[in-house]
Formats: C-alpha cells, sequence, structure tokens
C-alpha cells in the first residue's frame, strides 16, 4: 500500500519536472548537462530507497520495543 | 485511529512521505538561477530543516524540564534528555552540512561568521548539559538539577543562533543586513519542497525520540525506577 503510494508521487514528480527542465535558458551555470542525461532519476532512485529502507528499519524497531512493552506490562 | 506507538501511526508514514517528496523534488524542483550559489541553493531543502528540527527539539526538551519540576515524575526527565540528545544530533549534522555548504560557497569550511561560531557554543552548552548529567550520582538530583541547566540552556541557545547573528554581520541569509532567502528568491514550489523537509524532519526526529524514551523508561522500570502509574496511585 505504501509502496505504491510512493510510486505513485515519485512518477507523477518524474512528470511534472520534466516539462520544467526545458525552460532552463540563462547562462548561469547549473546542472544541465547533468541532467539532460536523464540519470539524476538515477541518483533521486538511490536517495529513496535508502529513505524507505530507513522507515522498514524504524518500523522494525518500533514493533520490538512494542513487543518489549507488552511483555513487561504482562509480567506486572 | 492507531496510538502513537504503533509503528504504522499516521505521522510516522507522513514523515516519510513528505521526506520522499522533499528527496525527489529537491533535486528536481525549478531553483533560481544565482551565482556561487548555483545548485548548491537546494542545499536550502536539506541543510536548514537540520536547525529548524533542532530548535524544536531542544524547545520540547526545554518544556519537559519545566514539567518535570512540576511534577518530579522521572518519565518527564526521560523525555527533555532524548529530546536534548536528537537535537544535540540533528545540530551536528547541521553544522557538517553547513561546512560543506560554505566550503564551496564562501570558500572555506569555517568561517568567522557569528553563527558558526554561536551554533558551536550553542553546542558545547548542551555538551556541559551531558556532562553534567554523567557527573551526579543520584537520580533524583540529577534529574533536577539538569532540568535547571536545561530551561537555562534553551533561552541562551535561541540567542546565539537567532538573535545574536542578525545584530552583527553575518553571511548568513537573513542575518546582518542580509536579506533572507525567501526576500528574493523562494517561490511558492521551493516553499513548498522547504517546509515538507521541515515538517519530515521534525516527525522522524520525533518518533526516532520516542523510540529512545519507550526504550529508556522499559529499562527504568525495570530498575524500579519508574513505578508505572497505573499500579501507583500519586
Amino acid at each position: 500500500m505504501l509502496l505504491k503510494k510512493i510510486y505513485c508521487i515519485l512518477s507523477m514528480l518524474v512528470l511534472s519536472s520534466i516539462s520544467a527542465l526545458a525552460q532552463q535558458t540563462e547562462s548561469v551555470a547549473m546542472a544541465d548537462t547533468f541532467r539532460s542525461d536523464g540519470k539524476i532519476y538515477v541518483v533521486i532512485t538511490v536517495v529513496a530507497i535508502i529513505l524507505i529502507g530507513l522507515l522498514v528499519y524504524l518500523i522494525s524497531l518500533d514493533k520490538k520495543i512494542g513487543k518489549m512493552e507488552k511483555e513487561y506490562n504482562e509480567q506486572n | 485511529m492507531r496510538s502513537n506507538t504503533s509503528p504504522y501511526a499516521w505521522w510516522k508514514l507522513l514523515a516519510f512521505i513528505l521526506l520522499i517528496y522533499a528527496a525527489t523534488m529537491g533535486f528536481l524542483g525549478n531553483v533560481p538561477r544565482l551565482a556561487i550559489l548555483n545548485e548548491t541553493i537546494r542545499n536550502l531543502y536539506f541543510h536548514v530543516p537540520m536547525w529548524f528540527a533542532m530548535t524544536l527539539f531542544l524547545l520540547i526538551a526545554a518544556v519537559y524540564s519545566i514539567v518535570f519540576l512540576r511534577t518530579g515524575n522521572l518519565k518527564h526527565d526521560r523525555i527533555s534528555i532524548e529530546f536534548t540528545r536528537t537535537g544535540m544530533f540533528f545540530g551536528i549534522l547541521g553544522l557538517l552540512t553547513g561546512m560543506m555548504w560554505a566550503k564551496f560557497t564562501w570558500g572555506t569550511f569555517w568561517t568567522k561568521d557569528p553563527k558558526l561560531n554561536a551554533a558551536a557554543i550553542a553546542m558545547l552548552i548542551y555538551t556541559a548539559y551531558m556532562i553534567l548529567r554523567d557527573a551526579i550520582a543520584d537520580e533524583d538530583k540529577k534529574a533536577r538539577i539538569t532540568a535547571v541547566y536545561n530551561i537555562f540552556a534553551f533561552p541562551a541557545f535561541m540567542a546565539l543562533i537567532y538573535i545574536m547573528p542578525r545584530l552583527t554581520d553575518s553571511l548568513h541569509p537573513g542575518n546582518g543586513g542580509n536579506p533572507g532567502f525567501n526576500a528574493y528568491d523562494r517561490n511558492r514550489e521551493m516553499n513548498m519542497i522547504f517546509y515538507s523537509s521541515v515538517i519530515g524532519f521534525m516527525l522522524l526526529g520525533t518518533w526516532i525520540t520516542t523510540l529512545r524514551i519507550r526504550l529508556r523508561i522499559w529499562a527504568d522500570k525495570k530498575d524500579g525506577l519508574i513505578i508505572d502509574s497505573t499500579q501507583h496511585a500519586s
């Protein structure tokens, strides 16, 4: 469910940015070549993977602590 | 409605949705083309939220210090210390990311900028808080003395970070006569990404802190330091 939501948001963001990138014309140096390869999306995917991994890890930690609390409350 | 201690509480998931939005749009969104800053303006989405989140956590810590002095319940002391810890952690991240940003825009990792030095002093104030805690053996005494210290540390931190740099010259936007970022270049799109990141990091930090608090209170209950309020009629 969550993954679906995240993918939905990701694809929306990617689509909305394509039109925006075509409009950059001024002479101040920006990462235009970097982006024209399209491979910036690789970096974003990597960041997204790390964030999702962090989420899964925190959820498991949360579950573990919740279990410990429950066990303690049942003993006393 | 799931309870706040549930691993799937709404605000925990919201934290990640906001962070993923900020991390993707932070790279893809439109930013103004400014000399010297160039693409590093995107650091606004990642460096500044560290300080916003740190301020929130230290505020919560100071509030719980007051609550502890009123109630004398060690639970509130634990909440205060853990929020201070998370606040400091975000502060260290803020310093490191700021140094990186400074190297490539101001030319050096550390400048004489008052905001940098003030931030460093603020970190030292809270380091002293940690050392003070370790120096007192008696649990009640430790909690009481450090709560008072924490209450005084927060206004000092605010003055150092937010007020003092505004009174003198500073390289930071919004300080020493420099306009803030929003004065000339933060449009609606950038604001959305920026505040998503701020709220995302605040919620993420709060989540991590609540885990630490729950673990700590669990251990304290085991050691008999904290007695469950359901069994204790006071």
